[in-house]
């Protein structure tokens, strides 16, 4: 099962990562190698298997929607990298 | 003997008989740190002034009957993934390098509430991902028994500090052994607790449904002590359980008689160092020896357990760490063209190499056409290992194992093959993937005099029984006993 350097590209893109062509390549061997072995699972009949996604089988854990006390907002800003008028502030958008 | 080589149960008893003080403990601690800290580097902060002053405050608490835990006066250190106010917080990232978090975790505040002393943050890989602490953005750790030796990973500060007495205990966190492979390497107990009675609250994400806190410590009685102190539902947690927590130190009994350990023999055959399986083997002898029934079976799905586990982990990360963009906290990177630019450099700045690839594995394995493939059927493989445990803890009471194929390796030994160090979790992960509790317990030395740790496995919300195992095998041996150099 060869990756396709394609694919290796689309998921840098997904998870807003950027490689240089050398890293890419590197990356791709050390993946391929790694994705061979996560194959391994398919070695199991898994047909009739539900997944679980949380061991505790949790239902939905709900509060009332009771406003509750909240952080200072000079605190939150304080660890933004630039911050103006009580906002975070960044690059453009659109 | 030195006040900084005791356990917390020791110190509380001095504390109570008024034999010393918070701020004696606190301060020969401090000095122990000074002395060897630049040999070994447990930690990414140290908090001495913040100390000295709440041991005073503590003491006081003490003197007056107000400081009723048993852990009060105790100094402790927490890995820099678990959050603590106006304390940074790092993850030994470069990504949060400056985060100051404007609240207190869950535990933190739990163990403040117990009037111990937070002496610092400690060392570990980057983000929780690595066995070896060696990706860590600040410093590698040293192992106190052999400092060319890693302490393991990613808690190898917690451990290594706890083992060169630069703490009294620790917390660390454990995904996919965490904290029980470090703690073996670093020849001290560690536990990992049943998914969902410790808060995550305010421990730094990495996967939501492997993630638990836990502690390492100087013996099993520390152990269940700090337990105690941590383990509770949590609003603030919507995956904490609502259980009956039972008191921990009720395990604290010196008796195995007819306990039925199962040892799956997978665990011994290939790929194990062939001293840390003699000192296994030794232990199965002293339990055999103490009245527990002891027998081999099979646990065919253990093989399974690490792709499944580097599978989900890997996805639920790319997940959880889609939140560093450099907006709302964190390292922004200084130039970009534009938002899209900023996101991709920031994180491409920020993480190191190891965070990078998980983040990679997990987004491929996410992705449209192999969602099913990897992630869907990784969450399938999960319900079979659940299957395979419970169908164990049908016939036996625990699942007794190596800790770790190996003792410590040494720095940049598996540098080169990212797939070298996963196959290290081989006895931990499944742990993780079922939601178990674990403890590790010191079983031996190997000929370079390095701890090899034995792993208790036990049913969900079954710590009291792990505990009581580990108690009785710690009252009839010497190993937890013996000092690192360091």
């Amino acid at each position: 099962m060869k990756i396709k350097i394609d694919n290796i590209k689309n998921s840098a893109l997904l998870a807003r990562l950027i490689f240089s062509d050398e890293e890419i390549v590197k990356l791709t061997t050390e993946m391929e190698n790694i994705l061979l072995f996560f194959d391994k699972i398919n070695e199991l009949d898994t047909s009739n298997v539900e997944p679980t996604a949380h061991v505790m089988n949790l239902t939905n854990v709900f509060r009332e929607d009771v406003q509750k006390e909240s952080f200072d907002r000079n605190q939150i800003l304080s660890n933004a990298s630039s911050h103006q008028g009580g906002c975070f502030s960044i690059a453009k958008v659109l | 003997m030195e006040l900084f080589e005791l356990t917390a149960h020791e110190l509380s008893y001095l504390l109570s008989s008024k034999k010393t003080s918070a701020v004696e403990i606190t301060e020969s601690v401090l000095g122990r740190i000074s002395e060897v800290e630049d040999k070994i580097g447990s930690y990414i902060t140290i908090c001495r002034d913040e100390a000295l002053k709440r041991a005073v405050e503590v003491q006081k608490r003490i003197e007056n009957g107000e400081a009723k835990s048993p852990l009060a006066g105790i100094p402790m250190a927490l890995k820099d993934n678990i959050c603590t106010e106006a304390i940074k917080t790092t993850c030994a990232s470069k990504m949060l390098s400056e985060f100051i978090p404007p609240y207190n975790s869950f535990v933190a505040q739990k163990l403040n509430n117990s009037d111990t002393i937070l002496l610092g943050k400690l060392n570990m890989d980057e983000f929780s991902m690595g066995g070896s602490t060696e990706s860590s953005f600040f410093h590698k750790t040293k192992n106190p028994w052999d400092f060319e030796r890693v302490p393991g990973g990613s808690s190898g500060g917690a451990a290594a500090s706890v083992a060169a007495h630069e703490t009294i205990f620790a917390l660390g966190s454990d995904t996919g052994g965490s904290i029980r492979q470090p703690a073996s390497f670093c020849g001290v107990v560690g536990m990992k607790p049943t998914y969902g009675t410790v808060s995550r609250y305010g421990l730094v994400a990495f996967a939501s449904s492997l993630d638990q806190i836990g502690p390492l410590a100087k013996d099993v009685t520390d152990c269940a002590l700090i337990m105690n102190a941590i383990m509770g539902h949590d609003d603030m947690d919507s995956t904490s359980l609502r259980a009956f927590y039972d008191d921990c130190t009720k395990g604290l009994i010196n008796d195995v008689k007819g306990l039925r350990i199962g040892i799956p023999k997978e665990y011994l055959s290939d790929g194990i160092n062939d001293e840390v399986r003699r000192a296994i083997l030794d232990a199965i002898d002293v339990f055999k020896s103490l009245g527990a029934e002891c027998e081999e079976f099979s646990l065919p799905l253990n093989e399974y357990a690490i792709p499944a586990y580097y599978i989900i982990s890997s996805a639920e990360a790319s997940s959880n760490l889609a939140r560093y963009d450099g907006i709302k906290y964190g390292y922004r990177a200084p130039k970009y063209t534009d938002l899209l630019d900023m996101y991709n450099k920031t994180r491409s700045e920020g993480f190191g190499t190891e965070v990078k690839r998980r983040i990679m594995l997990g987004t491929y394995a996410l992705s449209s056409g192999y969602y099913e493939e990897y992630y869907m059927k990784a969450l399938k493989v999960r319900t079979l290992i659940i299957n395979d445990f419970q169908k164990a803890f049908e016939k036996y009471d625990i699942i007794l194992g190596p800790t770790a194929p190996t003792t410590a390796f040494m720095f940049g030994e598996k540098e080169n093959n990212p797939l070298d160090m996963y196959l290290g979790d081989v006895y931990t992960v499944a742990v993780n993937v079922a939601g178990l509790p674990a403890l590790t317990v010191p079983c031996g030395f190997d000929s370079k005099n390095l701890p090899i740790g034995m792993q208790l496995i036990g049913k969900a919300l079954d710590e009291k029984l792990l505990l009581r195992a580990g108690y009785t095998f710690e009252q009839n041996t010497v190993f937890h006993k013996r000092k690192a150099k360091g």
